[in-house]
């Protein structure tokens, strides 16, 4: 009788025994993800390049800046270095080793992606947080600041933004990418903080008692972030090719010692006819790096949505 | 089910909750209110189990919270154990807070799935100053859990790993860790599975009688009112039509609504079932946005009466002792002098197109969530 | 023969790189035309699952449906997806839980109907929508000519159901599948659309298969019940029988933790234990014995059977090895 018992029981309370730590929402994405070939894939490039940037100093062979090869361009027939022994992209139109400025240019690149990112983020979270959490007027006339930078096209606003600066730098192009991206990140902040504040957790937490600041900043804030970090890797792509875009334009940074990859793709246009290859390099690796980065906001995106979790 | 002492513990007077429904391009305009709750007066005595049934849209639900002053009511006065909540705002209103508490119809969407169970248990403590010390929250973090029936490994875990009535039973352990007078408790059964539903209501039940609670519940399901209820009140279209104590609701309705409503509720039994006399209702609730003049209930009544019904608002008046009704005729339809009809179901008006509709499918409270502040 | 035979019909998930998951697991039942057979469980209990499998609207990739539904003698489970369209326009109809995600909201409820009607019966546009009013009217929806301009989200919850019956009666369906079709409406509308179901039966000698987790519903609907548990019926029976005296533990448990308007006040609820989360599969035994009341050693170790009742008469079928006794003797005289 006593084993019956005794079985049945333990049984019943298999559920209650499954005594793990507890699994957070975040450890359970990162499980899903961990398994997800596509993020591992985006990830893998990402890491790559992230690792690629560090150690390009040992790595590239020359510098990057040095016109070593100088003497084989011939402007006149419009001859350039070709691929040589110890060169084995050749060199650019003046003569510096291409090899070495892509990898050193992925310095500047991640810089570039990275802090245009930042920027965009850090600007979108104040604007989307007073918007969403103080509601009223403060909410218009953010939102309708934010509508009217959106109604502009995202390049031509940086455009704009980075003609305005007389002496354009990599700071100012930073600048010019992300301002473009503030108004989206303030949107989307905006909009899932709104959904928070009338969602049940946050409506428990004021019936509970809870002071208003600690339910913006822990509950309403931590619950929007979601969409915010998945927006912001696909952002850190978008900033590469529109920094790229600016250099392209003859926005960029005019020191052209430091290798940048949109740089270097504005710099090849000139001589897209006759030497393609000087723009295949760098745009392979900002399609690369751009893909990357979109493919783990991608899975990411799935992983932290919770109508596509099982 | 405690003892019920004679003091008041909870007083509504008057309430409304109107929305406005706003409408325009550049700048919103005003076109129109749903009434949401619309003239209630109530009181809730200490240690009774008040019952707030009605259908979707009713009102019940913002009822609810404005007695708790998450909803801001546009009128009337709510009195909680002599204080006046009405003119409170800020810290005191905050403070007040702790003393009554809200236990929610969907367990998951109540709590947040980022706090572990410990902190979701300790954030109201530490809102109001009762974490005293490590030592006394723990011992006081495990008293509520084992008072609601959770293991004290729960404490680490986070909501998405319990089962629906596991969510709900830490959902009434957080409202118990403020240490309240009164809970709201809004559907607090309807999301769960039948087998479960149980578990919980007799949690309740035994709460009450543990630490002495006033409970106000709300749902749509009469059965489950009348069984956890003393006293029951019947909302329809914003307004209370009868309140009675449980048994009287059962054996006397006296609202011809009530006595529809009592008639539709399912009894898993079929020679009840076959027998049963149904009074079916003509069409669907009239919009909010849009009530009915005179008495709301007249467009599907069978007891609709030529004169009065459609000119004059009942009042909530007194027929026996504990027993109010909010009919002109219930006196003659309890005596049988006026007989039911055929109603034919009429259009409901909606001037303003997806509010009311909405309502019935997504359930209680939409009006709040979707026009609320 | 009946018009509808589902035999040991089997529904496994399966999903990459996961643990199959077997929702519906040999069930098997009846339907005669102009009865009403229930379908009763909690969620998980694959009560759904089998519906859709019935009428062919399981994904077919990572599902595998076996055994056999038999409808008029044709097998369902082995048609093509055209044959099973044609078959579900004019012999089965379904009426599903959410009528507003049913319904196609940029088009208008008339147009719904009609084009049903019009593509079953080959009637043209126009003759159609004078069907279309018809049936509108038959359901009770008030004003139905005005009604067939409007749209899904103008009409409320209780109108938009009968619409979605409207549709699914166009064809005079010999079946008729509806799957918790009042769960999302009031309790006085519910009682407005189960009269109007009772009332399409008995007329129409529609066969019924109601899928709901109330056993209220079931009491007043159903001339037979099924009580699913973890993809498996447990027990069956006519649904006098089974209210008067519940034999699995299962079924009494639910019944026991139902509040009833009618109890005596103060009555206290005997609740299930545990929730259903908590089943073992059923190959290690009864999925329902680490919450049942009645457990036994068996019932972990034996898998038990689907067998007539051996104590109470009546037509009953039973999957347990220590059913709940009948309570007093009274009711045993009843059913002896």
């Amino acid at each position: 009788m006593s084993t019956r018992t005794d079985k049945i029981d333990a049984l019943a309370e298999q559920a209650a025994r499954t005594d793990s730590a507890g699994v957070s929402v975040a450890a359970a994405a990162w499980r899903r993800l961990r398994r997800n070939p596509v993020f591992l894939f985006g990830a893998a490039i990402v890491v790559a390049f992230v690792a690629l940037a560090l150690l390009s100093p040992w790595l590239a062979p020359y510098d990057p800046g040095e016109r070593m090869l100088g003497d084989q361009v011939i402007r006149a027939r419009d001859q350039i270095p070709p691929p040589q022994e110890g060169h084995p992209l050749g060199g650019d139109q003046v003569g510096r080793d291409l090899l070495s400025r892509i990898l050193i240019g992925s310095q500047q690149t991640l810089m570039v992606g990275v802090l245009a990112t930042l920027i965009g983020f850090t600007g979108g979270l104040v604007l989307g947080t007073l918007a969403g959490a103080l509601g009223g007027w403060v909410d218009t006339v953010v939102m309708r600041a934010v509508d009217v930078m959106l109604s502009i096209p995202g390049l031509l606003l940086a455009v704009s933004i980075g003609a305005l600066f007389s002496q354009p730098n990599q700071f100012t192009v930073i600048l010019a990418v992300a301002m473009v991206q503030v108004p989206i990140f303030a949107r989307l902040l905006r909009g899932s903080m709104l959904a928070q504040r009338h969602s049940d957790h946050v409506l428990a937490a004021r019936a509970l008692g809870v002071r208003q600041r600690a339910i913006v900043f822990r509950h309403m804030l931590p619950n929007s972030l979601g969409p915010v970090i998945v927006q912001s890797t696909l952002v850190l792509a978008i900033s590469i090719i529109d920094a790229a875009a600016l250099s392209f334009l003859g926005l960029g940074n005019p020191d052209d010692r430091i290798p940048e990859w949109g740089a270097m793709l504005g710099e090849a246009q000139k001589a897209i006819d006759s030497h393609p290859h000087l723009a295949y390099w760098p745009a392979a690796c900002i399609i690369v790096v751009a893909l990357g980065f979109t493919l783990m906001g991608e899975s990411l995106r799935e992983a932290l949505d919770p109508k596509s979790r099982r | 089910m405690t003892q019920v002492t004679t003091s008041t513990l909870v007083e509504v007077e008057g309430m409304k909750v109107h929305f406005p429904i706003k409408r325009g391009v550049v700048l919103d305009k005003t076109v129109g209110y749903v009434y949401a709750v619309d003239g209630v007066d109530l009181s809730i005595r200490q240690g009774e189990t008040y019952g707030l049934v009605g259908e979707s849209g009713c009102g019940k639900s913002t009822l609810g919270r404005a007695m708790l002053k998450l909803t801001e009511p546009t009128a009337g006065k709510v009195v909680f154990d002599g204080v006046d909540l009405s003119s409170m705002k800020g810290e005191p209103l905050r403070t007040m807070r702790r003393r009554m508490q809200m236990v929610f119809q969907d367990p998951m969407s109540s709590l947040d799935p980022r706090q572990s169970v410990e902190s979701l248990l300790v954030e109201g403590m530490r809102a109001h100053g009762l974490d005293k010390g490590k030592e006394s929250t723990g011992r006081r973090l495990r008293e509520l859990l084992s008072a609601v029936g959770l293991p004290s490994t729960s404490l680490r875990k986070y909501p998405h790993e319990f089962s629906g009535g596991q969510r709900q039973r830490i959902g009434i352990a957080r409202a118990l860790s403020v240490e309240p007078d009164l809970i709201v408790a809004d559907e607090p059964v309807s999301a769960l599975d039948v087998s479960v539903q149980a578990q919980v209501i007799n949690l309740l039940e035994d709460l009450q009688t543990e630490f002495g609670l006033t409970y106000l519940v709300i749902a749509h399901d009469l059965a489950v009112v009348r069984h956890i209820s003393d006293r029951v009140g019947v909302m329809y279209l914003g307004g209370l039509v009868e309140e009675a104590n449980s048994d009287q609701i059962y054996t006397e309705p006296l609202h011809p609504y009530t006595k529809a409503l009592m008639s539709a509720v399912p009894v898993p039994d079929p020679v009840v079932e076959d027998v049963r006399e149904r009074i079916l209702l003509a069409g669907d609730l009239p919009s909010p946005a849009n009530p009915p003049t005179g008495c709301r209930f007249h467009t599907r009544c069978p007891w609709r009466q030529e004169s009065r019904c459609d000119t004059e608002r009942p009042a909530l008046r007194e027929l026996a002792p504990g027993h109010k009704v909010a009919c002109h005729w219930a006196e003659d339809i309890r005596d049988g002098r006026i007989r039911a009809h055929e109603v034919k179901p009429q259009l409901t008006q909606d001037d303003w197109d997806t509010g009311a509709d909405d309502n019935s499918l997504a359930g209680p409270a939409s009006v709040t969530e979707t026009l609320g502040p | 023969m009946a018009l509808l035979e589902v035999r040991d019909l089997s529904v496994v998930f399966k999903r990459k790189g996961e643990e199959p998951f077997t929702a519906v697991d040999g069930v098997s039942f009846d339907v005669e035309p102009g009865q009403t057979v229930g379908l009763v469980g909690e969620s998980g209990c694959g009560k759904s699952v089998t519906s859709m499998a019935i009428m062919g609207l399981l994904a077919k990739r990572g599902v595998k449906v076996s055994g056999s539904a038999k409808f008029d003698g044709t097998e369902l489970l082995t048609l093509s997806d055209k044959q099973m369209r044609d078959r579900r326009g004019q012999e089965l109809g379904m009426v599903f839980q959410d009528p507003l995600s049913s319904l196609n909201p940029v088009i208008s409820i008339g147009l719904q109907v009609a084009e049903v009607i019009e593509r079953h019966r080959g009637l043209s546009r126009k003759e159609a929508s004078v069907q279309a009013a018809e049936l509108l009217d038959k359901v009770g929806i008030p004003d139905p000519k005005r009604r067939l301009s409007e749209y899904p989200h103008q009409l409320s919850g209780g109108m938009r159901q009968r619409a979605l019956i409207a549709i699914a009666l166009a064809c005079r369906p010999r079946l008729l599948i509806a799957d918790e079709p009042t769960t999302a409406l009031d309790v006085t509308i519910q009682a407005q659309i189960l009269a109007l179901l009772a009332e399409l039966v008995k007329e129409t000698d529609t066969a019924l298969i109601m899928i709901t987790h109330d056993l209220g519903v079931v009491a007043g609907l159903c001339d037979e019940v099924n009580v699913l548990y973890g993809g498996r019926v447990v027990e069956r029976a006519g649904r006098h029988d089974l209210f008067r005296v519940p034999r699995h533990p299962y079924t009494h448990g639910l019944l026991a933790s139902i509040p009833r308007l009618d109890a005596p006040r103060g009555e206290r609820l005997s609740p299930i234990r545990g929730s259903v989360a908590d089943n073992i599969p059923w190959t290690q035994g009864c999925a329902f014995a680490p919450r049942c009341p009645n457990a036994i050693d068996t019932c972990v170790e034996v898998t038990p059977a689907m067998e007539p009742d051996p104590v109470v008469a009546g037509e009953r079928l039973l999957r347990c090895h220590n059913p709940v006794e009948p309570a007093d003797r009274v009711e045993q005289e009843i059913l002896t």
